[in-house]
């Protein structure tokens, strides 16, 4: 046990409540800022309480988007961002298990080198491969399109690796038990492996998800239409303007909706996703 | 219900090592055959190998007239019980032991009834809905074994299946077993190194050693007539004490031998078959001269630990079963002598054993 020392309580909490003001005060800024005019905003003197603008602000960012007509409204690039951290986290789920199954469960020639070329994509992030990664996706006509978006990100030894460590936790006798029980590959990998990867899936799920919303550098490469743009790049473009004031309460508004999805995702999967990463159900 | 043979059965492993050494045996339908060896034995190996979860190297194994060899573990119509019940965690007792049956193709209501009636048999009835996490090592125990019966095969195969659980339910489900396979009349291979439960499950009693059988008969005849040291330490608790005699002095104990030659051998009484009470035997029985070191009493026995106050060895015929020239008698009820007390124990003639010297042949005396 730790001696409990009422100064040293005084400390650690002084010390922990500062580190979250750091945290936290920025978004809380954002949230007031989304709240105020833009001409409250500009001003140069932030106000700490909420305005009266809110509606109207969120209003504008999710269905009309800024002044100028190019500019697309917040809606539709949650929905862009939201297909891609889908498409991103669910494909690399299955990607990841069916790999993992067959590395664990088969023995066919060169097992170890396939997993090892697999463990090798983990010192490949997109942003090292990103010019062959381009030119493949352009080759295959994929710009601006949301199969262009994901499928590059897809590719990652992350979920490989974790369902790898997690199948071989699971006892040898499940498997001779399915084999005597007449179940093949496909019934064993339906019926046992996958029920009791569910909570593994939930933490891969939530780790990719936000893998996947985050992205900025990619998006921002493959995608030249408007309609095409992510939230996450999207913010970034509302800041650069030429000729006239950025909207930032627009774009703080924008902000605060992006951040929306991914906790809620954290929130809802909260549970499963601790369990999966502590405890191994057998 | 089936014969099962096996005919000349080896195993060898890629990397060369041999686990199993050409085994020959029948065990007729509806017979208890046990399995029993030191860990390392190749037992299990072999259980494996009739249930098709290993391949054979060589030999044939038949189940009910029909090779089995190159036939997948399913298809086998047999079923297992694992060491640690290997019961699929996210599925209800229910569906544990319908899952088979289902990946089978049989109809619904089939199913239901089987499952029912071995929830029935086995005091499920009211856990049907649980988890297997939800269940005590004894009841998971229980699972395990109406998956294997509602599958009604041909074979039961058993993996050790008690080794779990504590001593109590041990001794419990071990009575259970032989029951329900005494009523379903089900040939049945049961591997266990206990040789406690071997010799009460057992209709025929198979004893391993590296790979290879030492004795296969039924467990009171092996006990009464151990054809190797190996067999005779290994069956009987506390094991048989085993004494190296010179050709000799095997002569002068024997003096019916036929044997000329004045070969060594090895003499073998079990600790139950010496007496300290009784006087030295007039019938050509063993006598011997022990100084008490150790005392273990039991409540209904009490176990007597000597050394021989002469110079000849006890041999022991696996290592660490007996400290050389030590030997154990086994009296009755709590009395026992004091703490380095000189005792004569002395044993019938019809109650000795005797060996080749190396242990590896019976030797009718």
């Amino acid at each position: 046990m730790v001696e409990h020392r009422r100064w040293n309580d005084i400390l650690a909490y002084a010390i922990l409540t500062f580190g979250v003001f750091i945290v936290v005060f920025p978004v809380y800024v954002a949230l007031i800022a989304s709240t105020h005019d833009a001409a409250t905003v500009v001003n140069g003197n932030m106000p700490m309480l909420p305005g009266s603008h809110t509606l109207e602000n969120y209003y504008r960012a999710i269905f009309i988007g800024g002044s100028r007509a190019s500019r697309e409204p917040v809606g539709h690039m949650l929905m862009n961002s939201f297909v891609m951290a889908m498409g991103i986290a669910l494909g690399k789920i299955v990607i990841s298990i069916l790999s993992a199954y067959a590395v664990v469960y088969f023995r066919f020639p060169f097992r170890q080198t396939a997993f090892w070329i697999i463990f090798v994509t983990l010192m490949l992030p997109v942003e090292v491969r990103i010019y062959p990664t381009y030119k493949v996706i352009a080759d295959l006509k994929m710009l601006d399109t949301y199969a262009g978006l994901i499928l590059p990100l897809i590719a990652s030894a992350t979920g490989t690796l974790l369902f790898r460590q997690f199948f071989m936790t699971i006892p040898d006798e499940l498997l001779e038990a399915s084999r005597i029980d007449g179940a093949g590959p496909f019934r064993f990998f339906k019926d046992t492996l996958l029920p009791l990867s569910v909570t593994t899936m939930a933490a891969l799920f939530v780790i990719q998800f936000i893998y996947g919303w985050n992205q900025y550098l990619w998006p921002l490469l493959i995608t030249t239409q408007e309609s095409m743009q992510t939230i996450v790049t999207g913010i970034k473009k509302m800041l650069t303007t030429t000729d006239e004031l950025a909207e930032w309460q627009l774009a703080m508004a924008t902000a605060i909706l992006a951040m929306l999805p991914p906790v809620a995702v954290v929130v809802f999967m909260q549970r499963l996703f601790v369990r999966g990463l502590v405890e191994t159900e057998k | 219900m089936a014969n099962v043979s096996l005919r000349n059965v080896r195993k060898t492993y890629p990397g060369g090592f041999e686990a199993i050494k050409g085994i020959d045996f029948e065990i007729c339908d509806g017979q208890f055959c046990v399995l029993v060896g030191p860990s390392g034995c190749g037992k299990s190996t072999l259980l494996r190998m009739v249930a098709g979860l290993e391949t054979i190297t060589s030999g044939e194994i038949d189940i009910g007239g029909r090779v089995v060899n190159e036939i997948e573990p399913a298809d086998r119509d047999i079923a297992m019980v694992f060491q640690n019940y290997a019961l699929y965690p996210h599925m209800s007792v229910y569906n544990n032991m319908a899952y088979g049956l289902r990946n089978r193709g049989m109809p619904k209501p089939e199913i239901d009834t089987r499952v029912r009636e071995a929830a029935q048999t086995l005091e499920l009835t009211g856990m049907l809905d649980r988890k297997p996490r939800q269940l005590s090592g004894g009841q998971r125990q229980r699972v395990a074994m109406g998956r294997a019966i509602v599958r009604q095969p041909k074979v039961f195969l058993f993996d050790e299946p008690l080794s779990n659980l504590d001593a109590k339910l041990r001794v419990a489900m071990r009575v259970e077993i032989r029951k329900l396979q005494r009523r379903l009349k089900t040939t049945s291979i049961y591997v266990t190194h206990d040789q406690l439960e071997a010799m009460t499950l057992a209709d025929i009693l198979v004893v391993m050693n590296g790979g290879q059988v030492e004795q296969i008969g039924s467990p009171l005849d092996i006990y009464r007539r151990p054809a190797t040291t190996f067999v005779a330490s290994f069956i009987g608790a506390p094991p048989m004490n085993l004494i190296k005699l010179s050709g000799d002095e095997i002569r002068a104990q024997f003096a019916g031998d036929r044997r000329s030659a004045a070969e060594a051998g090895i003499l073998g009484v079990r600790p139950e078959d010496l007496s300290i009470s009784g006087a030295a035997t007039a019938d050509g029985g063993i006598t011997l001269n022990l100084t008490v070191e150790a005392i273990e009493r039991v409540g209904a026995e009490t176990f007597v630990y000597g050394t021989r106050a002469r110079a000849e060895k006890a041999v022991s015929a696996t290592p660490g079963e007996l400290p050389e020239g030590e030997v154990i008698v086994r009296i009755p009820g709590q009395d026992a002598p004091a703490i380095g007390a000189s005792i004569r124990a002395a044993a019938h003639r019809d109650k000795l054993h005797l060996f080749s010297a190396d242990g590896r042949n019976r030797i009718d005396i």
